[in-house]
């Protein structure tokens, strides 16, 4: 591994921003930013949601135009031209929501815009040559002729970063590159950054998770607040100082797990199968219990829970909520029982974005008089959950489009509370969201259990399950792999029954 | 930061929240109020009583089923079959009174109803079939238009009695009761988007229809129900304008769609859902039949007519999506 410090007496920046600033109506959100990127070195931007990561980096693609300062690629100082500009000078950006067309080949993609002509047509023979070069390059072994659509989610990425290496990229940026991977495809594409970076390229890295930062970069970058609050080398840095960074305070615990006294089984599911998705799958869960679902991406945890709470079909199984058996047909007989569950995808399937918080806070519980809605009692319900949950929103009737990750999940936590759910099931209840939002939903989690509801927390990020639950189930290909109780916890356990290693004797 | 001020500031938000909804309907309202202006200097014939009573009468049908494609336009859905279910109507409407005897305001229900089961069809199709509401309202274009012919072997159905014509032609005092049709269907269309379940719900499911559906929303219920209204509408439309011409008319409402759904997309109804309201496409209605209107008075071609409100579309959804793409970067 390069060592960062040699390097940045050595090597001329690829990347150097000078003041550069970019103001918003009413909003500064990059102020004043110096920052050089060396090529051949791996660098996180870390910070909160909101500190202007997302903002530097479209200022850098040339996607939004700086208002003030200079962007110099390779020595020179470029002009805003748009992002095909920027890709020409060798930036490109692996986005979070890939921007391939799936109905086109993955040759087709790669070269899109930049197809290798002859008179006037495509030459196809060449294309799929140069397709198979690149995409040996990202370790990627399929036939370039292949739908993008028929590609799993890795691989699409793969394809981005090929894409990134057939203009000639000397600087990637990946947002959150890791979001959607399982914990193998993860270290292989680690691999793939490893070997760009020593072929000279340099990676910015812009992830939540800090056990990345610490796995895979050679510098960080903190931004807090429109602003660099450092640049340091990663190994001088541990997380908790990465943190107080981030959030400019010292946090208290990240995650507030309540002494809560355990009472009786309230939710019992046995032998629940679907199609692939699902074989003979039983747990319990008590009142004031936080129970965890662990598995790699792909186990069946999510499809577990959307199968008891109706959300899709199931082919055999029973649940059983407080000695009552359910004849569970749709959410909404789920919801009348007293079962709710936060989806993972919460823009996709939990919010109805273009409504405001107040009629998100009453989407599953309607107040009605006489047949109209409440409109009165819903402002009040809405204002009670605010205060509450302690969402942040300049006014109950703005459109949650507009509110942090954070907050909108906030909101959606209300809107089960209107349900008064007696199980709720949290899926992925911190992905995407900033630090000290994580905390907060965590000790949000913690005291709906010490109301004696019971709590079903899928995760998978193992720190999350190891501190906040009393019992961990782990799903491996749609079974339940084994249940760790408390004082069994550790990630080796967890991270053995989740991936189906034998035990070492 | 004190209470008070904390008090106040939500106050300026939250009235900022609520005329920022409002924005495209006052740009469109704008344009109204633009073009009667125009019109009135422009014209010496505008401003006089009968054209306004005409205008009025005219805007009937295209209002009246708007506010129905409105509800469906919200849901992320769309309606192509209107102008083919409205002339459905219209005859069979025509028909029952004709034919069957029936008293006019049985069988101008007869029509609503007609309209209403062609709604159902759509409702079905979309909801619990899962065609595409492109599709499924476009096969009910053709299907609705082969009935109309078949039922009447394409020949206009006349001799219904007199007092039908009230429908489309009368008046209750001063007040022409086309105009009177519109301000009730518009009271409760405004009543059912604000204070109801499906209302609520319709905008919900064009915002997020898998988010709706597991918030416990029956979903293929709720959808349905839209479409039915927006069939019984268009059978109110269709039975006004068979009214104004005091019979049912095959060939009537070809190319109909294309005005309301241009009504409710000018006031401020996005086709990619959870967006419109009534009085968006209230004022959408007008506009068209102002310029409409105006152009006869102007003896503008009636070929230019349709450029006009061709530009005027387009004009009104790239006004409607800048606005949005500068709400979404705040």
């Amino acid at each position: 591994m390069p060592s960062p410090e040699k390097g940045a007496g050595t090597r001329d920046p690829v990347v150097r921003l000078r003041g550069v600033s970019k103001e918003f109506p009413g909003v500064l959100a990059v102020n004043g930013v110096d920052l050089e990127i060396l090529p051949g070195e791996v660098h996180a931007v870390a910070g909160e949601n909101g500190a202007g990561k997302s903002t530097l980096m479209k200022l850098l693609s040339q996607v939004e135009r700086p208002t003030a300062g200079e962007v110099e690629i390779s020595g020179e100082t470029v002009a805003f031209r748009g992002p095909g500009h920027a890709q020409s000078l060798g930036v490109a950006m692996v986005y979070q929501e890939f921007a391939l067309a799936p109905h086109l080949s993955v040759a087709e993609n790669l070269f899109l815009g930049r197809e290798p002509a002859r008179a006037g047509f495509i030459n196809r023979g060449r294309e799929k040559e140069e397709a198979i070069e690149l995409l040996r390059r990202v370790g990627l072994e399929v036939d370039p002729g292949r739908l993008v659509s028929s590609l799993t989610v890795a691989q699409q990425q793969r394809v981005e970063i090929a894409k990134a290496l057939a203009i000639d990229a000397k600087v990637v940026i990946m947002d959150e590159p890791t979001a959607t991977l399982a914990e193998k495809e993860i270290e292989e594409l680690f691999g793939v950054i490893r070997d760009l970076a020593s072929r000279g390229i340099a990676i910015l890295y812009i992830s939540h998770k800090l056990d990345e930062i610490f796995r895979i970069t050679d510098r960080v970058t903190v931004m807090r607040d429109g602003q660099i609050v450092s640049t340091m080398s990663t190994g001088e840095l541990d997380e908790d100082r990465l943190v107080r960074m981030m959030v400019g305070r010292q946090l208290g615990n990240l995650y507030p797990k309540p002494e809560v006294e355990i009472e009786e089984v309230i939710l019992r599911v046995e032998g629940i199968s679907r199609g692939n998705f699902l074989q003979d799958c039983s747990f319990d869960v008590r009142g004031g219990e936080i129970l965890g679902f662990a598995g790699l991406v792909g186990a069946g945890r999510s499809e577990l829970a959307r199968a008891v709470f109706g959300a899709d079909p199931i082919d055999s199984g029973t649940v059983e909520l407080e000695g009552k058996q359910l004849n569970i047909k749709n959410p909404r007989a789920a919801i009348e029982a007293g079962i709710g569950y936060l989806t993972e995808d919460r823009k996709g399937e939990g919010l109805a974005l273009q409504l405001g918080v107040h009629e998100n806070t009453t989407l599953a519980n309607l107040p009605t008089r006489a047949g109209f809605l409440n409109l009165k009692a819903e402002l009040r319900t809405a204002r009670r959950r605010r205060d509450e949950l302690n969402i942040r929103t300049p006014s109950l009737r703005r459109k949650v489009q507009l509110l942090s990750g954070g907050n909108q999940q906030k909101v959606v936590v209300a809107k089960w509370l209107e349900t008064r759910a007696r199980v709720l099931f949290f899926d992925e209840p911190a992905r995407g969201i900033d630090v000290g939002a994580k905390a907060e939903m965590f000790g949000l989690i913690g005291n709906l259990a010490r109301e004696g509801r019971a709590i079903v927390l899928i995760s998978s990020y193992l720190p999350e399950l190891l501190n906040m639950c009393d019992r961990i189930v782990v799903m491996r290909q749609g079974r339940i792999a084994g249940e760790l109780r408390q004082e069994e916890f550790s990630e080796e356990r967890i991270i053995t029954l989740a991936t189906g290693a034998k035990e070492a004797a | 930061m004190t209470s008070t001020s904390a008090q106040e500031e939500r106050g300026t938000s939250a009235l900022r929240e609520r005329l920022s909804g409002a924005v495209s309907q006052l740009a469109a309202a704008g344009a109204l109020i633009v073009v009667f202006v125009f019109l009135s200097f422009a014209s010496s014939d505008f401003l006089s009583a009968d054209n306004l009573f005409n205008i009025g009468s005219q805007t009937a049908v295209v209002a009246v089923i708007a506010i129905g494609m409105t509800l469906v336009i919200i849901t992320a859905g769309i309606d192509l079959s209107v102008g083919s279910v409205a002339a459905l109507s219209g005859v069979m409407g025509v028909t029952l009174m004709v034919s069957f005897g029936l008293p006019v305001p049985l069988g101008i229900l007869g029509g609503i109803l007609v309209g209403a089961i062609a709604g159902l069809v759509n409702g079905l199709l979309v909801a619990f079939a899962g065609i595409n509401p492109f599709i499924a309202t476009l096969g009910m274009l053709s299907v609705a238009r082969g009935l109309t012919y078949i039922s009447t072997g394409a020949v206009a159905v006349f001799g219904a009695p007199d007092s039908f014509r009230l429908l489309g032609q009368g008046v209750l005092g001063p007040i022409p009761i086309p105009i009177l049709v519109i301000v009730v269907v518009a009271i409760a269309g405004y009543v059912v988007l604000s204070r109801t379940r499906l209302g609520r719900y319709a905008y919900a499911m064009g915002s997020n229809l898998e988010a709706a559906r597991l918030s416990g929303i029956p979903i293929k219920r709720y959808l349905t129900m839209v479409y039915v209204i927006a069939g019984a509408l268009a059978g109110l439309g269709g039975m006004i304008a068979a009214s104004r011409v005091n019979s049912g008319q095959p060939n009537y409402g070809l190319g109909l769609e294309l005005d309301v759904i241009a009504a409710a997309v000018i006031g401020g109804a996005s086709l990619f859902g959870g967006q419109g309201t009534v009085v968006g496409t209230l004022i959408g209605a007008f506009l068209i039949a102002l310029i409409r209107n105006g152009a006869v008075l102007l003896n503008v071609d009636v070929f230019y007519q349709s450029v006009i409100i061709g530009v005027v579309i387009w004009i009104a959804v790239f006004w409607d999506q800048y606005r949005r793409r500068l709400a979404a970067s705040e």
